[in-house]
């Protein structure tokens, strides 16, 4: 039966600590769509997305006022065009782009994943045509997220597609540039990438996956924060549990919306995304969970154990409240769209060196870091690797989302607006790894024994 | 079907039956109520069925919300599954 205290919990967790569904997200096969030609390629995909996700945004909205829980984005993920696309040429592909555009425009979600490729051991001419037109397919689209996955545990590193994408980055930094770079915010490097992320931008509909799927991100910093205040002075044995048990009552409520989104879209359910997603909304922080924990502030030593800590309870927590978890589960670290990383930059205390650590024990990697306009491309590839790396020698995801804002340096600010929030510009150093990065070829997958 | 209906804000007259006629304007049955008042800060909690609803469950959250604003109040309507998945295995 319903008590009081617990009902008045739940509406505290929404009304003040900023409960909310992050996302659901529609995945979508594309894989009945090739054509050879262009145009009625495109024709077939424009259908297909808009028949399978019609009711998407009603439905969340539905959802939304029956359960009073806000469901912030709506939004869809495909399979990865290059697959989809072929060996069709550049301009086909940014025809693609517009398509993927329009169609999310007609269905009204808030952003379309799958202008990927995956391209970690090597290249087809099709996935070279798609990453050389991403820089102008961002900047002339809006809703359009691309990722390319360019490394895994079992492959290695493909470090030409490394080069092409520091190119592609800055690229599309200087085609964005009255824009902040904001191309540079809709794009991402993985390694190890999952097939059933639904956050963004890395989002998009592995080939294994069924025709259609309904994955759904979670969210909650505010509310682990303001439970471990409660908690006090407890032990940190203590306090995993109160962090576990947090997630579990959160993933719950992603296990509800999902199971009725899938129901009513008539689409199978995939996977609930454990993640801490934070919003430069104040009370709604990863940064913070972590001072909250006794750091005095985020970035300080201490910080890699404390996230370690949170990311393996806030795991152990929600699995248990969802049939079945996936995507990238864990604490997001991103730097522009948490207020508690965004106040460490300003005070001197998080520097990108002590990010990259913290990406070894949490989910996802170097996001939404703002970096000076005139940061070289091989520096960014620099960047790349050393955090790919991280991701193929401990078999986990990890992914780089930089932004070097073109005409800004070190101390400025930029400011994306809405989820994305605003970031001052870190700190680069201005070491070449040029000559490393110019011979290009493959690092060979890590060992998988004698692990020191 | 039952929704959980509460309404939080500070005491002021009237506030029951304001919400106690929006339910039967719109056909929900009221189940059970508890309150309680903590140093001016009213808390209520009504169970309700929603079945026999007349209008959709989401506009009529909308029209209690809209109903709790007017007073200062805030009044929401959800359906009971998310308090029982969210506190009971």
């Amino acid at each position: 039966m319903l008590n009081v205290t617990d009902i008045l919990e739940t509406i505290g967790m929404i009304r003040e600590e900023n409960l909310d569904i992050r996302t659901i997200t529609m995945g979508i096969s594309l894989l009945d769509c090739v054509s050879e030609d262009e145009n009625r390629l495109c024709e077939k995909i424009y259908d297909k997305i808009t028949r399978k996700a019609e009711h998407l945004v009603e439905v969340g909205c539905d959802i939304e006022k029956k359960y009073g829980i806000p469901i912030v984005n709506k939004r869809v993920s495909v399979t990865p065009v290059s697959i989809v696309g072929g060996s069709i040429s550049p301009d086909g592909y940014l025809k693609i782009a517009h398509t993927l555009q329009r169609a999310a425009e007609t269905l009204g979600i808030n952003f379309i994943g799958g202008y990927s490729a995956l391209v970690h051991k090597g290249m087809t001419e099709g996935e070279k045509n798609l990453i050389s037109v991403i820089p102008e397919a961002l900047a002339q689209t809006q809703l359009v997220c691309s990722s390319v996955n360019v490394a895994t545990t079992k492959a290695g590193i493909n470090m030409d597609a490394i080069r092409m994408m520091g190119t592609a980055i800055k690229r599309a930094a200087y085609l964005t540039r009255d824009n902040n770079s904001i191309g540079c915010a809709k794009l991402v490097v993985f390694a190890n990438v999952p097939e059933d992320n639904p956050f963004m931008a890395g989002a998009f509909h592995g080939v294994g996956e069924p025709d259609s799927v309904i994955n759904v991100g979670v969210s909650g910093p505010g509310v682990v924060a303001a439970a471990i205040r409660r908690a006090g002075d407890c032990n940190l044995s203590e306090l995993a549990d109160v962090i576990k048990k947090t997630a579990f009552k959160i993933t719950r409520v992603g296990q509800l919306v999902a199971s009725e989104a899938a129901e009513r879209l008539n689409t199978p359910f995939g996977i609930i995304d454990l993640s801490l997603a934070p919003t430069p909304a104040v009370g709604d922080s990863v940064a913070h969970i972590l001072e909250e924990m006794g750091l005095e502030s985020c970035g300080g030593y201490g910080t890699t154990a404390a996230l370690a800590m949170l990311n393996d309870a806030v795991k152990k927590g929600g699995v248990m409240a969802s049939s079945h978890v996936g995507g990238l589960s864990g604490a997001f670290i991103p730097v522009s769209e948490d207020a508690g990383m965004i106040a460490a930059v300003e005070r001197g205390a998080l520097t990108l060196e002590k990010l990259e650590a913290m990406t070894a024990v949490c989910s996802v990697g170097l996001d939404m870091i703002a970096i000076p306009g005139d940061v070289s491309e091989d520096v960014i590839c620099g960047i790349i690797a050393d955090e790919i790396s991280i991701g193929v020698a401990n078999t986990k995801t990890t992914a780089v989302r930089v932004i070097p804002a073109y005409g800004k340096k070190c101390g400025d600010v930029v400011n994306f607006g809405g989820l994305l929030g605003y970031s001052p510009i870190m700190d680069v150093k201005p070491y070449s790894p040029a000559r490393f990065v110019a011979r290009g070829g493959r690092i060979p997958a890590p060992i998988h024994s004698l692990k020191n | 079907m039952k929704a959980v209906v509460t309404v939080t804000g500070k005491d002021s007259v009237g506030i029951i039956a304001r919400v106690s006629t929006l339910c039967s304007e719109y056909n929900a049955n009221i189940i059970d109520i508890t309150q309680s008042v903590l140093s001016e800060y009213f808390a209520m909690i009504m169970l309700v069925e929603i079945d026999e609803l007349k209008i959709p469950f989401a506009e009529f959250a909308d029209k209690l919300a809209a109903t709790g604003k007017e007073k200062g109040l805030d009044i929401r309507a959800m359906h009971e599954d998310i308090f029982n998945t969210m506190h009971h295995v």
